[in-house]
């Protein structure tokens, strides 16, 4: 993948940036990758903003992508278990943050999806998500919309009767890739070499996350940047210790019914026992039944309520669940498919405390609540460098990050 | 990943969408097969149950066997039998072959049972014959016949003769490259007995015989050996069409001697390496292996599996099912002879993406 994408910062010095800050990334993110087939530009990622927020796109016109992707929740609806769509219907799974989802491999937890473009059309058609039947009602309205027509038509060049779903999607893929976001108190500490930046607490967590919690062997972490997750799919016994007995009847029936044409993306979204299958349900493969994405850590301590089901309310919660050996409650049965990274840490408390503190000090600026950010001055963090950066809300510059904020600049000086 | 597994192949292959409530099988239809001859059965093997004292057990080799079992009772078709390979136990005791024991009594459906050395030498084989009846016998199944061989016994002096105690002679015969050990051995009386048995099959009646030892000579020093392979392979010679399918070496492989097609099953427990990476003495690689790759310690199945064993006119293929490994299937190939890796033999290897 990465030889047919191009360097996102180096492709935006060529949309007029100042080259000083266009190569400045965000500390602690590799490059953005950009396919070749839908480079940046600020035209696109303005239309894209434009589109994230339009609730037209909606079978009730009360749901837009920012609904359960809210910039003031870092782009997820926390602290909702599953995300809510139109009629307040609620589909299985927690929305994932689109912060730095431009980098994974697969979109979507079970990875239903190879990328942000395909992944931008199905929420629309999702029954329990903005509810249309099919993509018409979209493209009527950007084709009739003489403010989407000018923005088209800035953006790839072409006329109103032209527009496709595919220029729709790719200028939404546009938008997400600007959201992205590093700068947190661990990247200042690990890459920065500010020793101030991260507590006490949160340093001996690291140790944790290093060694006793096996942790890192799936939230990654590189010798430059640290994306925090290994874009693979894992058994962690989450979801699947609910329908474990029901394995052998929910699992054929559902290859049978994917078979006769049923649709994966529904079916998993509505149907509870088959939404824990995860990865299985798209590969069929056996070693990924019950499994899920591996998620980014950055910005967790702000997105409650924690794993594909929402079904973990604390941090801590999550912790006490790996530390058991993949099961919620001690003693529990552990599923038959769990994936063999994942077995009892015997970790002690102060250890589990500590990887909490770890977590917390992964939190983008822009991203930390306001009580969260003052919590980390209080820690002795940098003062200069940790800010709470209030939540944008208006559309155009909704994604509330270093990137947008660049772009919309961008945008001024062409 | 499993691709290989997945119900799109079976139903590609199988061509009838009669097939769509079967959980995945690849299955190895030959061009010239009667389908009503072609049947199915899975093959567990090497779980080595370790008990760590009290009701301990040593928690990867008990998941390893819990996941080969729960995995084998989705299969559909359902297989026709379960076999288990050998070596359920790793130190032969009561305690570890109850836990096995009761880890297979989950699975659906007939199961067959091999010894291995970690059953047996602690006291030899009495309680494993108590589980499971006889060491060695045979059975008929839709035309096949199937033998069952306990070919890791030894000679009767070291045996008897030679250690102190029964756990004694179980860590012993554990080792590798122990010069206290012992090669592997099917012995006089039990090839006697393969022999009156034979006798009265037909020579055109496909055979499939199970050991845990390979009946074929590839390395010594971990007996990955059978002392008299030479004899048995006689006694097999005759027939047109013979299989041996033999746990013990944690690692695929498979050979060709004469008229005997030799295949390997996996281990639950851990994978073993290939024998160009430790051997330091002589040793006889079958010509046909193919690395797989090495294990990732983090993720404890890596490089670990099972697999379902098409029988089809005769002859066996293997569909292994491999954690974090890409699945690979090894079946005999009539046009060249001998078995072959369906995908591996015939394509340049690309590098795996998980493993570096």
């Amino acid at each position: 993948m990465r030889n047919r994408v191009a360097c996102f910062w180096v492709a935006l010095a060529g949309i007029g940036f100042p080259a000083a800050i266009a190569l400045a990334g965000p500390l602690g993110l590799p490059p953005v990758p950009v396919p070749a087939g839908n480079p940046m530009t600020s035209e696109k990622i303005t239309l894209g903003s434009t589109l994230f927020n339009d609730k037209r796109f909606s079978a009730t016109g009360e749901v837009s992508c920012a609904t359960c992707h809210d910039p003031a929740k870092a782009f997820t609806d926390s602290p909702l278990k599953t995300s809510e769509g139109i009629n307040k219907l609620t589909g299985t799974r927690n929305a994932p943050t689109v912060v730095n989802a431009a980098f994974n491999a697969t979109q979507f937890w079970d990875g239903r999806s190879a990328d942000l473009e395909d992944q931008s059309q199905h929420p629309f058609v999702n029954p329990v998500e903005m509810g249309l039947k099919d993509h018409e009602p979209i493209l009527k309205i950007v084709r009739g919309d003489p403010t989407y027509a000018e923005m088209f038509r800035k953006a790839f060049g072409i006329e109103p009767a032209a527009i496709t779903m595919d220029h729709v999607k790719k200028a939404i893929a546009t938008f997400e890739r600007t959201i992205v976001s590093g700068d947190s108190p661990f990247d200042k500490w690990y890459f920065g070499g500010d020793k101030a930046a991260m507590s006490e607490a949160a340093v001996r967590g690291f140790k944790v996350f290093l060694g006793d919690g096996r942790c890192v062997s799936c939230h990654v972490i590189e010798q430059d940047q640290a994306l925090f997750t290994d874009n693979r799919f894992h058994n962690i016994g989450v979801g699947i210790n609910r329908i474990q007995d029901r394995v052998p009847e929910i699992a054929p029936k559902f290859l049978e019914a994917k078979a006769q044409g049923m649709d994966v993306d529904v079916k998993v979204l509505t149907d509870p026992a088959s939404s824990e299958l995860g990865r299985f349900a798209v590969t069929e493969g056996l070693d990924e039944l019950g499994a899920f994405k591996t998620p980014t850590l950055r910005n967790v301590a702000v997105t409650a309520p924690f794993m594909h089901d929402g079904s973990l309310a604390t941090l801590r919660d999550v912790v006490l669940h790996y530390n058991n050996g993949g099961v919620t409650n001690k003693g529990d049965r552990v599923n038959d498919f769990l994936s063999g990274g994942i077995r009892p840490l015997n970790l002690e408390d102060q250890q589990i405390s500590d990887l909490v503190a770890f977590m917390e000090a992964l939190t983008s600026p822009q991203h930390a609540r306001p009580a969260q950010a003052a919590s980390t001055r209080a820690m002795g963090a940098g003062t200069s460098a940790v800010q709470a950066a209030p939540a944008c809300s208006t559309p155009s510059s909704a994604s509330g990050t270093i990137a947008a904020q660049q772009l919309a600049a961008a945008g001024d000086t062409p | 990943m499993s691709n290989n597994y997945s119900r799109r192949s079976f139903l590609r292959t199988a061509g009838s969408v009669a097939a769509v409530s079967a959980l995945p099988v690849t299955m190895i239809e030959l061009a010239f097969a009667k389908p009503a001859e072609n049947f199915t059965f899975a093959y567990i093997s090497d779980a080595h149950i370790q008990h760590i004292r009290g009701t301990k057990f040593v928690n990867n080799w008990d998941r390893g066997l819990i996941r080969a079992v729960a995995e084998t009772n989705l299969m559909m078709p359902r297989p026709d039998f379960v076999m288990f390979g050998g070596d359920l136990a790793q130190l032969g005791t009561r305690a570890e072959l109850d836990h096995g024991a009761e880890m297979l009594a989950r699975l659906n459906g007939k199961l067959y049972c091999v010894m291995g050395e970690h059953d047996y030498y602690d006291d030899l084989g009495e309680y494993w014959s108590k589980l499971f009846g006889p060491q060695h016998y045979s059975f008929d199944h839709k035309g096949v016949h199937f033998v069952v061989l306990n070919s890791i016994l030894t000679f009767d002096d070291w045996t008897h003769n030679r250690w102190p105690t029964p756990q004694q002679r179980m860590l012993e015969m554990a080792g590798l490259d122990n010069p206290n050990g012992s090669p592997f051995m099917v012995g006089d009386k039990q090839r006697e007995w393969l022999r009156k048995d034979l006798e009265k099959v037909e020579k055109d009646t496909p055979v499939v015989v199970f050991s845990h030892s390979p009946l074929q000579k590839i390395y010594k020093g971990w007996n990955f050996w059978t002392d008299d392979a030479e004899q048995v392979q006689a006694l097999l010679a005759p027939f047109d069409k013979v299989n041996v399918i033999y746990g013990h070496v944690h690692q695929i492989q498979y050979n060709q001697i004469g008229n005997i097609s030799f295949n390997s099953v996996m281990a639950t427990a851990w994978p073993w390496p290939y024998p160009q990476s430790y051997a330091q003495a002589e040793q006889f690689m079958p010509k046909l292996t193919i690395p797989m790759n090495r294990a990732d310690p983090f993720f404890e199945r890596d490089a670990t599996g099972w697999q379902m064993v098409d029988v089809n006119t005769g002859r066996v293929g293997l569909a292994y099912n491999l954690y974090n490994n890409k699945s690979r299937t090894v079946a005999f190939d009539p046009k060249v002879g001998h078995p072959v890796d369906k995908e591996l033999q015939s394509v340049a290897l690309e590098p795996n993406r998980t493993h570096y």
